[in-house]
């Protein structure tokens, strides 16, 4: 079946429903298209909040957010991209709280604002309240109202249909194909614009905050269409995952008061970040938590630690964490007023991703070419705003600043265009693609593939890298790729064939982890996230550079793009 | 342990009839039903169709009745059933089952959808500044924006699965209580029209099953409660 539209956005969390209401708001023909529900897309597990300079408890301006982020990002970050999602910070929450979210308020009736980690008053002085919320479910609260502002504004859903490729005219992108999961019909998307709002890559690890639908396809799909990939190296690993679960419980639970203590039940942190102690960067908090365990210091000699909340008390936090409350008692069996969470750092996002402009415009190369008709927003892209290690809080609103910026940007350049001419026999490219592995007879299965898969980017490539097993670890996902060559489908049928899906998610998988791998084993230096023990130190003279890496027949080959610096020089990071 | 499950079937490509396959798996008494279904998935039999995304309770893919009670699968824990006599797994009532675990939700997003916000005329507004609300205007509407759309209070309320098919549903009367009640909504007209139709929030009869099983904990049947309130006191206003 084809179909045409004005917009097909292939993704629907934050990101891409904000570039869909946008688009659909200016009479534009929007579909939005999602392998689950749209309703089940990862954004909902969003917890803590959404960072803006409001001012609304204590003075704070853009600049300080700014500022913020780029010590966050360890400079890592577009100084100029920063800028424009910090000023557009407020609007953006404005533009929300306008649509309808129901955001928490203070006494004066504004919308309530708490701590998070790494945002600071006056360039780092002590921690500030900048991050807006919804008691825990800031996520889910914003998906909700952008889900009924969408259906409102005459957005069409296309639930639980699967992408496999993007279309391409020439050089100009005009659609994306892939089957109905329901039926494994294919389906086949004819558009003036395409817009990538795919998420994450958390499942290539064993411990993840992440749902099972983050399995990296927009990254692959820009790879097949010979895009570069920036700054994949940097991977974040978020300090508080329920051990063992990977379950997130958010920084906000620190903003509110909780500490992490060791197993001799000191509060650690006060030595590894003296100013904002439990509240610096992600990337700080984990690193941490991982020296305490290696030097012994992990809960009964074990490799976790405790996050203590007993101090917030059962009504603050039945009232500002209900659903960290709930699921910690689920899982667990804990009252978190009453007891300590085992806690572990959890993959949680990855920095990098699919280059853009601050236009949502998907860059193709280093010089910035812009690739027509084809954006990027939300998670999968990589503006970039996050650098070396996002900061709390600034992924929310870059999917608003950025969604609707992207919105707007194929709204004033569409007028002109005219709807480019499908590709030849794109249905049968995916008929064919499907039948091929429905018809696979080898001895491989994904399920233990996949397995392997995770625990060797948990062992070699998560919050300290080094060069031996970066090279283990891309020698195994060579053989894993060739395992993956002689994979048998056991599942023939056609209505919900999820073994065929994860057979096409898995093959995504394999490639971004290589990316992933290939670009920490090039970066001979620690920055954010990306902390090499062969290489302990900050390089800005060599590496104040973004890693760009493509896929050529002849293996990933890597180049560098200049890191656009502003007012806020690099300088020693300590918090 | 071992532990036995025992799961509905039906393949539309194959089965005439559905009918009840047993698994018998290693779990812990700690491990999720959902991990378990996916143990079934990846070792046991790979045709095995149910949905799950997040998997810890707010995504709301996962709806599922599990030894006769609905539920969502990655919220119980094997230790929450008397595991040695076996766990029943079987989709969510009411709906039409496609295959296996996976139901037809379009009936259950078509009565969410026919819920819609207030109006906001935002096509190329750049709001300023937040619009006031007090914590007390703000929490008069907190319970329901619980809901994760799980629909799992359709597979458990008595009047739509046995009375009145049509019935509007818990879920969607909460959606709508959501807007109702916000004291930003200048005029809950629309919202409150689409519940006054017939199969509106009438054919609530407060059986509290809703209230009973929603994974989230919300008072589902005393938000419903508090919109019929609402809609007679304004017919009393208005007759007065």
């Amino acid at each position: 079946m084809i179909q045409q539209y004005d917009v097909v956005v292939i993704g629907g969390g934050i990101a891409g429903l904000t570039t869909a209401l946008t688009v659909a708001q200016n009479n534009c023909r929007v579909a939005v298209v999602s392998k689950v529900h749209v309703t089940r897309s990862h954004s909902v597990a969003a917890q803590g909040g959404i960072a803006a300079a409001l001012g609304n408890e204590e003075n704070d301006h853009p600049e300080w957010h700014s500022y913020d982020t780029m010590k966050g990002s360890d400079y890592l970050a577009d100084q100029d991209a920063v800028e424009t999602l910090t000023k557009q910070a407020p609007n953006a929450i404005y533009l929300l709280e306008h649509l309808g979210v129901p955001f928490s308020r203070n006494k004066e009736g504004k919308i309530e604002q708490r701590r998070f980690g790494g945002h600071t008053k006056n360039y780092g002085e002590a921690p500030i309240k900048r991050a807006c919320y919804v008691s825990d479910r800031t996520g889910r609260a914003i998906m909700d109202t952008l889900y009924d502002q969408c259906i409102r504004s005459g957005v069409t859903f296309q639930n639980e249909v699967y992408i496999q490729q993007l279309l391409f005219t020439l050089n100009y992108c005009c659609g994306a194909a892939g089957y109905d999961i329901a039926t494994m019909q294919p389906r086949v998307f004819h558009a003036k614009n395409v817009v990538l709002a795919t998420g994450g890559c958390g499942k290539i690890y064993k411990t993840t905050s992440n749902g099972f639908a983050s399995t990296g396809d927009g990254f692959a799909l820009a790879l097949d269409a010979v895009l570069p990939l920036e700054d994949m190296e940097f991977v974040q690993f978020h300090p508080t995952g329920i051990y063992g679960l990977g379950i997130l419980i958010s920084e906000a639970a620190r903003a509110e008061g909780g500490v992490l203590r060791n197993g001799l039940g000191e509060r650690f942190m006060e030595s590894y970040a003296p100013i904002l102690k439990d509240l610096a960067a992600r990337d700080v908090v984990s690193r941490a938590i991982l020296q305490e365990v290696a030097e012994g210091r992990g809960v009964n000699g074990k490799d976790y630690v405790f996050l203590d909340l007993r101090e917030l008390g059962k009504e603050r936090l039945a009232q500002k964490l209900p659903e960290i409350t709930s699921f910690v008692k689920t899982y667990l069996g804990i009252d978190p007023s009453e007891a300590q969470i085992p806690v572990a750092p959890t993959c949680h996002y990855i920095m990098g991703g699919i280059p853009t402009d601050v236009n949502g415009h998907v860059l193709a190369d280093t010089l910035g070419a812009v690739l027509p008709g084809l954006f990027a927003v939300g998670e999968c892209a990589c503006v970039s705003v996050h650098g070396a290690n996002r900061l709390g809080c600034n992924s929310l609103i870059d999917l608003v600043v950025f969604g609707k910026r992207a919105g707007l940007s194929i709204i004033s350049e569409s007028k002109t265009q005219s709807l480019p001419p499908l590709p030849l026999q794109t249905e049968s490219t995916v008929t064919d693609k499907i039948n091929n592995l429905l018809e696979s007879k080898g001895a491989e299965r994904v399920p233990p593939l996949r397995e392997r898969l995770q625990y060797l980017m948990t062992d070699q490539c998560s919050v300290f890298r080094n060069h031996r097993g970066l090279e283990n670890a891309m020698r195994q996902i060579q053989l894993l790729k060739k395992n993956y060559l002689n994979l048998g489908l056991t599942n023939k049928f056609k209505i919900f064939n999820y073994e065929l899906q994860e057979a096409l998610e898995f093959g995504n998988m394999l490639r971004v982890a290589e990316v992933i791998v290939y670009s920490a084993l090039q970066r001979h230096e620690s920055r954010g996230a990306h902390f090499r023990s062969d290489y302990p130190e900050r390089n800005d003279k060599e590496w104040l550079k973004h890693t760009f890496v493509n896929e050529t027949p002849t293996g990933l080959q890597v180049c560098y793009k200049p890191v656009v610096i502003g007012k806020f020089a690099p300088q020693k990071r300590s918090y | 342990m071992h532990i036995t499950l025992k799961i509905y079937r039906f393949n539309p490509e194959k089965d005439k009839e559905p009918y009840y396959d047993t698994f018998t798996i290693e779990a812990g008494p700690d491990e999720r039903i959902l991990d378990c279904l996916n143990r079934v998935r990846w070792l046991k039999d790979s045709t095995l169709a149910f949905r799950m995304s997040c998997a810890h309770g707010i995504c709301g893919s996962d709806g599922l009745t599990i030894n006769g009670q609905t539920c969502l699968a990655c919220q119980k824990l094997v230790k929450d059933y008397d595991y040695n006599n076996g766990i029943t797994i079987e989709p969510l009532k009411y709906f039409e089952v496609i295959k296996d675990l996976i139901v037809d939700l379009e009936p259950f997003f078509k009565r969410i959808n026919s819920i819609t916000p207030p109006t906001t005329s935002l096509a190329n507004a750049e709001p300023q500044k937040e619009r006031i609300q007090t914590p007390q205007e703000r929490n008069a509407f907190d319970d329901a924006l619980k809901c994760i759309l799980c629909a799992c209070c359709y597979g458990a309320c008595p009047v739509i699965t046995e009375q009145d098919s049509e019935f509007i549903g818990p879920a969607a009367i909460l959606r709508a209580q959501r807007y109702i009640f916000d004291s930003r909504t200048a005029n809950p007209q629309m919202q409150l029209a689409v519940l006054k139709k017939p199969h509106g929030v009438w054919g609530c009869k407060s059986y509290y099953m809703c209230t009973v099983v929603c994974p989230k904990n919300i008072k589902v049947t005393a938000a419903i409660l508090r919109t019929k309130k609402k809609i007679i006191s304004e017919q009393q206003s208005n007759q007065q």
